[in-house]
């Protein structure tokens, strides 16, 4: 699955021809995170030969998909505002109700990235929750990299203007030269550790709430079904599972049924579904 | 129903990036070379405009001025006021904040950001 250097220069060559996008040796995760799922909605199961039918001189559109693939959709705060807001509005009035004051709220952000996911959920939670009760966020992702970043919560101008509120920057956020610096409070409610979704999940607790948003795209079905099960197990009995807007367990885990939640759609283990016996955990 | 915007800046350069990226994303686009400019044109117009993309150091009247100036005024009070300035310090983001600025965006920014900002301000196109 790894993309291969040649193609990698060729993808580097092109973003800073067309969009003045410099892309480092190092990079290679994000090309690839980012030309997955182009590569396989063109039917193609490897990046490599999706990057080399782009070079050929009549596959302008492609090559057109790539530079946009990589230049937009980067990681925003509250990335698509409906689910952030029916997770405020809806979700979490539940949870906070169904559970114990003493009971710390356990949060995965499965596809952590660069941090953005859970260091918004930690802003959220920390507003509506003042010092009621405590809660915890764990970020997953397979790279290290990125992980690194989210780590140190430094973010630099153009990634603090995506999406994010301006009274949250005020709140939880320094200046640092020309960079800006996560709040130290809040950072200690986020945890980041290395984790490959398609293999078994090992240290984890459970979750009351499982944020995996767009991320079973880059996966086949077995391994989709793979995943959903073992975010199952992490899961409390009555936790929830968020994905994106366009994903759904229909037709991968008839385990999970789904309820709508204003703007947001969550998914939870079925009461038929059996859970002790697939509980590891 | 169409959204609309006006551009207060006095850099031409600026004026067109922005219409172009509000534009693209469907709303009507005016524009103002200042503060003064824009009160002008927000007097003479028939109907208010939903969104003002502000600012902050111009000539006769600076985008602050301009901010306070409209928050004063209640014929204004459904005009949603995003900031768009190269001042990136906290305690400035803070005054604009406190004068009735409902949003602030630091340049330079992408594309993606002015309408995550609108998104965020509730401003769809088409809605």
């Amino acid at each position: 699955m790894a993309i291969a250097t040649a193609e990698f220069n060729y993808v580097a060559d092109l973003v800073r021809r067309e969009a003045a996008i410099v892309l480092e040796p190092g990079k290679e995760y994000l090309v690839e995170a980012r030309l997955l799922p182009l590569a396989r909605a063109a039917g193609h199961t490897d990046i490599g030969r999706y990057v080399r039918l782009a070079q050929q001189p009549a596959n302008r559109e492609q090559r057109w998909a790539i530079v946009e693939a990589l230049t937009t959709n980067e990681t925003s705060w509250f990335r698509d505002a409906t689910v952030f807001e029916g997770f405020r509005k809806e979700l979490l009035p539940r949870l906070i109700e169904s559970r114990p004051a003493y009971q710390p709220l356990r949060i995965w952000s499965a596809a952590a990235s660069t941090g953005q996911e859970a260091y918004s959920l930690a802003m959220l939670l920390t507003e509506e929750l003042g010092s009621s009760r405590k809660f915890e966020i764990v970020g997953t992702d397979i790279s290290r990299a990125v992980l690194e970043q989210a780590r140190a919560g430094r973010y630099t101008q153009m990634e603090m203007n995506r999406g994010l509120p301006a009274r949250h920057l005020v709140r939880f956020f320094q200046r640092t030269g020309t960079a800006w610096q996560v709040d130290p409070q809040l950072q200690r409610s986020v945890s980041f550790r290395e984790l490959n979704l398609a293999t078994p999940f090992t240290g984890l607790p459970r979750f009351d709430v499982v944020f995996l948003r767009n991320v079973l795209i880059y996966f086949d079905l077995p391994t989709k079904q793979t995943i959903l099960r073992r975010v199952r197990q992490t899961m409390a009995s009555d936790g929830w599972l968020v994905l994106g807007t366009a994903e759904t367990t229909r037709g991968i885990d008839e385990e999970f049924e789904h309820t709508r939640l204003g703007g947001l759609t969550a998914y939870r283990a079925s009461a038929e579904a059996p859970l002790e016996l697939t509980r590891r955990a | 129903m169409t959204v609309h915007a006006i551009v207060i800046d006095d850099s031409s350069a600026m004026r067109m990036i922005l219409r172009r990226i509000v534009t693209k994303l469907g709303f009507e686009v005016d524009e103002a070379v200042n503060g003064r400019d824009a009160l002008d044109k927000l007097n003479a117009a028939e109907q208010v405009p939903d969104v003002a993309l502000i600012d902050w150091n111009m000539p006769e009247m600076n985008g602050l001025e301009f901010i306070q100036a409209v928050r004063s005024d209640p014929r204004y009070s459904r005009l949603t006021l995003l900031m768009v300035t190269t001042e990136s310090e906290q305690s400035q983001i803070v005054r604009a904040l406190a004068a009735g600025a409902h949003e602030y965006l630091i340049k330079p920014f992408t594309p993606d950001a002015v309408a995550e900002k609108l998104e965020l301000l509730g401003l769809t196109a088409g809605v």
